[in-house]
C-alpha cells in the first residue's frame, strides 16, 4: 500500500484516500459483517422459515408472524415488559441524574464516587444476579429481609411473589445499571460554563434553582438520549428475569425477549427457531419506529 | 444536521435492538470424520461438577470397550441434557454423537429431525424383543421408528433426610405412607428444625412433571391416555394443589423460596435444608457423585398413594440417543456403546459383574434402585449378580425397594408432554405463591391451554 508517492503525502491527505480508507475499514467491516450484520440478515431469512438448523430450511411465509400473534403469552410478556419499563423509567430514571448532581457539587474526592457509582457496572451481570438471588432469600434469614427485620418490616416475599418480583427485578437493574448513566452525565455537567452558575449564585438562587435554571437546560439533551436508550435497553430486558425468576411466578416477569428465547431453546417450546426471529424481529421494529417517533416528537426540546 | 442525528440515533437504535437477533443465527456446519478405518465417536461422559473418581471411571469404562471393540475410538466429554443448548450444539458440532435425552423429550427430537433413526442397530442387539414394551415405546417416534436405547428406568420416589427426621423426633426408619402423614411431618420438621420440610420443584418444566406425579399418585391424570384429550382439570390435580396450597399457607413448612428444579434441590436436599421432596429414584447417584451427600442422611420411601385403582407412580426414563450429523458408521458404534455402558450390565451376568466391580474400584454408586428395562424375572436376576458389590444403603432404601413392584407404574403424558409440563409449572407457581389462588379456575384454564395444544398436534 505504501507507495513512494502517497508516503510522501501528509498523514491526513492519505487516510483521506479512498483506497486507504477502505483498508483501514476493512477489520471493522469483516467482523462486524460476520458477526452482526449476517446474523441479523440471517434471522430475517429465519423468519419465514421453518428450520431445525441441520436438515434445509423450508419456507413457511409468514406462518411464524402469525403464530406468535396467536400466542396468549405475548400479551403477557408485552405487558411485563412495559411494566418493567415503566417501574425501570420511575425508579431507575432519576437515580443517575440525581446521583450526578449532587456528585458534581462535592468538591472533593469527586473521583472516588464516580469509581463507588460505577463500581456495580463492572461486577459481570450473571455474578451480581446471583448475589442479589442471595439478597433476596425470601425466608427471615435472608440478607434484605433482615435487615428490614432490624426495623420491625417485612419479609418481603422479593422473588416468591407475582406482584412484588418485577420490581425486585427493577431495583436490583437499577442498581447495576445506574453507574453507566451517572459517568454520562458527570461529563455532561462539567460542559456547564462554571460562571452560569456564579451568576445565578449572586442573583440568590439555591442549589433547587441553580439546578432547574442552569444544569437542566444544558443536559436536556443528553437526558433525551439516555432515556430513549433506556427505553430501549428495558424493552430489551432478558437477563435479570431469565436469571432470577425464568420468567416466574405464573408468568409474572415473562418479558419479551424471555419469550425469543424460550421459543428458541427452552424446553417448553424449544427448538422454533421460526417464532423466535420473527418475534425478535417484530420487537426490532417496532423499537426503531418508536425512536424514529419519539426523535420527531422531541426535536424541538433537543435544539 | 439535526435530521442527520435523528437517523443516526434511530438507525443505533435500530442496530441496538437487533443485536438481539444475532445470537440466534450463528453456526457452522461440518462433519466428524472416521480415518483409517477406525470410526471416531464422543460420548456424553460425565456431569459438570461430578467428582474426579466419575470421570476416570467413565474413561476407564471407555477404555474397557475399546479393548473389545477396536475399531472404534470413544471419547467421553463433559455433558448433560438442557433441552437450551441441545439444537445449536447440534448445528454447531460439539454435540457428543451418543448422548442421553428424557423420555419425554425423544418424541419432538425425532420429529424435527434432530435425533438418527436407529431402528436396524437396535433390532440387531440379542436383547431387541425382550425390551419392557412401555420402555420400549419411549424410544420411538410417532413415525414407529426407534430413536434410541432406553435405559436408567426410573420410577418417583419420596427422597428424605433422615437426619431432619430424628431431629424432629420422627423415626426415620418409617417413613410417611399416606399424604396426611407427609404432611404431619413435614410440618413437625419445619416447627422443630427450621427447615423446610416437603419441598416441590416449580421451574423449568420440573413443575409440570411433578405435579403430574402427584397427581398420578392421587388417582388423576393429565391427558387421556390416546393424548388426544387434556384432562388436567381433575379432582387428583385439585386435592394436590390444595395440600399444597395448604402446606405452604396454613402449615408453612415448604420453606418462603420455591423456585426449585432438578439441579438446585439436589443441591439443597445434599446440604441439608430440605426434609422431604419427590424425584427419579435413582437421583442418589447424582446426590452422591455430583452433590457429595452424607450417604447415612439418605432415605428413599415409596410414594404414598392414595386409596382408588387409578392412583399409581410417575415412571420415566432416559432415551439414549444419536446425534442427527451422525455416519451411519458412528451411529452404529453409538448404539454399541450405549448398549455396553447403559443396558448389557442389565441383562448379561458377566457384564453387570464387570460394571459393578468397575464403578465399586472407584468408590461410585453401585446398586441404586432403578425399575426393570426388560421384565421383572431380569431385574431380579440382575440384582442377585451385583448384590455382593452393592454399596448404596439399601437399608434405607427398604420402603422403596419392598414396594415399587406391587405399585401400578404410569408413563408420562403421551403427548405434548414437556409444552403440558410448562403449562402445569405456572400453576404450581401461582398456588405456592399467591396465597389466594383459584385453584378450581387455574386449572380450568391451564385445561383449555392445554386441549389447544393437543389439538394442534
Amino acid at each position: 500500500m505504501k507507495t513512494p508517492a502517497t508516503a510522501r503525502l501528509p498523514l491526513p491527505t492519505r487516510i483521506r484516500g479512498s483506497a486507504g480508507s477502505v483498508v483501514f475499514l476493512l477489520p471493522m467491516l469483516l467482523v462486524f459483517g460476520l458477526f452482526s450484520w449476517w446474523p441479523i440478515v440471517r434471522s430475517m431469512i429465519m423468519s419465514v422459515q421453518m428450520t431445525n438448523l441441520v436438515t434445509p430450511a423450508e419456507f413457511v411465509g409468514l406462518d411464524n408472524f402469525r403464530a406468535v400473534l396467536d400466542d396468549p403469552l405475548l400479551g403477557t410478556a408485552i405487558q411485563n415488559t412495559a411494566w418493567f419499563a415503566l417501574l425501570a423509567l420511575v425508579f431507575g430514571y432519576p437515580v443517575p441524574l440525581l446521583m450526578a448532581v449532587v456528585m458534581s457539587d462535592v468538591r472533593r474526592a469527586r473521583g472516588l464516587y464516580a469509581l463507588l457509582a460505577y463500581l456495580p457496572v463492572v461486577v459481570p451481570p450473571a455474578v451480581a444476579v446471583l448475589l442479589w438471588r442471595f439478597f433476596y432469600d425470601a425466608s427471615d434469614t435472608g440478607v434484605f429481609n433482615t435487615i428490614l427485620g432490624w426495623v420491625g418490616l417485612g419479609p418481603v416475599p422479593w422473588l416468591e411473589s407475582s406482584t412484588m418480583a418485577m420490581p425486585s427485578l427493577v431495583i436490583e437493574a437499577t442498581w447495576a445499571a445506574a453507574g453507566g448513566t451517572v459517568i454520562i452525565y458527570l461529563a455532561a455537567l462539567v460542559s456547564v460554563p462554571p460562571e452560569l452558575y456564579d451568576a445565578a449564585e449572586v442573583d440568590g438562587a439555591g442549589i433547587l434553582r441553580k439546578v432547574w435554571h442552569v444544569t437542566m437546560p444544558h443536559l436536556r439533551g443528553i437526558m433525551l438520549i439516555t432515556l430513549i436508550l433506556q427505553i430501549i435497553g428495558t424493552a430489551q430486558v432478558f437477563l435479570e428475569p431469565y436469571l432470577f425468576t425464568d420468567g416466574g411466578p405464573d408468568n409474572a416477569t415473562l418479558t419479551v425477549l424471555l419469550l425469543v428465547y424460550n421459543y428458541a431453546f427452552a424446553n417448553t417450546t424449544g427448538g422454533d427457531y421460526g417464532k423466535a426471529t420473527a418475534l425478535s424481529l417484530m420487537l426490532a421494529l417496532t423499537l426503531a419506529v418508536l425512536s424514529a417517533v419519539y426523535f420527531r416528537a422531541t426535536r424541538r426540546w433537543s435544539e | 444536521m439535526r435530521i442527520h442525528r435523528v437517523r443516526g440515533v434511530a438507525a443505533l437504535a435500530t442496530v441496538a435492538s437487533l443485536v438481539s437477533l444475532s445470537t440466534l443465527a450463528a453456526c457452522s456446519k461440518s462433519d466428524e470424520t472416521s480415518s483409517g478405518g477406525k470410526v471416531t465417536i464422543t460420548v456424553e461422559g460425565w456431569r459438570p461438577g461430578d467428582e474426579q473418581a466419575t470421570i476416570d471411571t467413565v474413561k476407564k469404562q471407555a477404555q474397557l470397550f475399546m479393548d473389545t471393540h477396536p475399531d472404534i475410538i470413544v471419547k467421553p466429554v463433559e455433558w448433560q441434557w438442557t433441552a437450551e443448548t441441545f439444537a445449536t450444539q447440534l448445528a454447531g458440532n460439539t454435540l457428543p454423537t451418543s448422548f442421553r435425552v428424557p423420555f419425554t423429550d425423544t418424541k419432538g427430537l425425532a420429529e424435527r429431525k434432530q435425533i438418527a433413526d436407529v431402528t436396524q442397530y437396535v433390532e440387531a442387539l440379542p436383547y431387541a424383543t425382550d425390551f419392557n414394551p412401555d420402555v420400549l415405546a419411549a424410544a420411538k417416534g410417532t413415525d414407529g421408528k426407534i430413536y434410541g436405547l432406553p435405559s436408567d428406568v426410573y420410577g418417583v420416589g419420596l427422597h428424605y433426610n433422615r437426619a431432619l427426621f430424628e431431629q424432629a423426633g420422627l423415626d426415620p426408619d418409617s417413613p410417611p405412607t399416606t399424604w396426611d402423614e407427609v404432611r404431619a411431618d413435614a410440618k413437625q420438621i419445619a416447627d422443630t428444625t427450621g427447615q423446610a420440610g416437603y419441598v416441590q420443584m416449580t421451574v423449568n418444566n420440573t413443575g409440570g412433571w411433578m405435579l403430574t406425579t402427584l397427581t398420578y399418585a392421587l388417582g388423576g391424570r393429565m391427558e387421556s391416555e390416546d393424548g388426544t384429550e387434556a384432562t388436567i382439570d381433575n379432582p387428583g390435580t385439585a386435592e394436590g394443589l390444595q395440600m399444597l396450597h395448604d402446606m405452604r399457607w396454613t402449615d408453612d413448612s415448604m420453606g418462603k423460596n420455591t423456585g426449585y428444579e432438578w439441579t438446585p434441590i439436589n443441591e439443597a436436599f445434599a446440604a441439608g435444608k430440605i426434609g422431604m421432596y419427590m424425584s427419579g429414584s435413582d437421583v442418589f447417584n447424582a446426590l452422591t457423585t455430583t452433590n457429595q451427600i452424607d450417604p447415612d442422611t439418605y432415605g428413599l420411601a415409596a410414594l404414598p398413594l392414595a386409596d382408588s385403582p387409578e392412583a399409581g407412580i410417575l415412571g420415566g426414563g432416559s432415551v439414549n440417543a444419536v446425534s442427527a450429523k451422525a455416519t451411519p458408521d458412528q451411529q452404529e458404534a453409538a448404539i454399541a456403546w450405549a448398549d455396553f455402558y447403559r443396558v448389557q450390565k442389565l441383562y448379561n451376568e458377566d457384564a453387570a459383574i464387570l460394571d459393578a466391580k468397575t464403578l465399586i474400584a472407584a468408590d461410585q454408586p453401585v446398586g441404586t434402585p432403578t425399575l426393570p428395562e426388560f421384565d421383572e424375572a431380569t431385574y431380579k436376576k440382575t440384582q442377585q449378580w451385583i448384590a455382593p458389590y452393592v454399596n448404596v444403603p439399601l437399608a434405607q432404601m427398604s420402603s422403596f425397594v419392598d414396594r415399587i413392584f406391587s405399585q401400578h407404574l404410569i408413563s408420562e403424558p403421551p403427548s405434548k408432554t414437556q409444552e403440558v409440563y410448562g403449562l402445569l409449572d405456572s400453576v404450581v407457581q401461582k398456588v405456592l405463591t399467591d396465597e389466594n389462588a383459584d385453584i378450581p379456575s387455574l386449572l380450568s384454564d391451564a385445561d383449555s391451554q392445554a386441549q389447544k395444544l393437543l389439538d394442534a398436534s
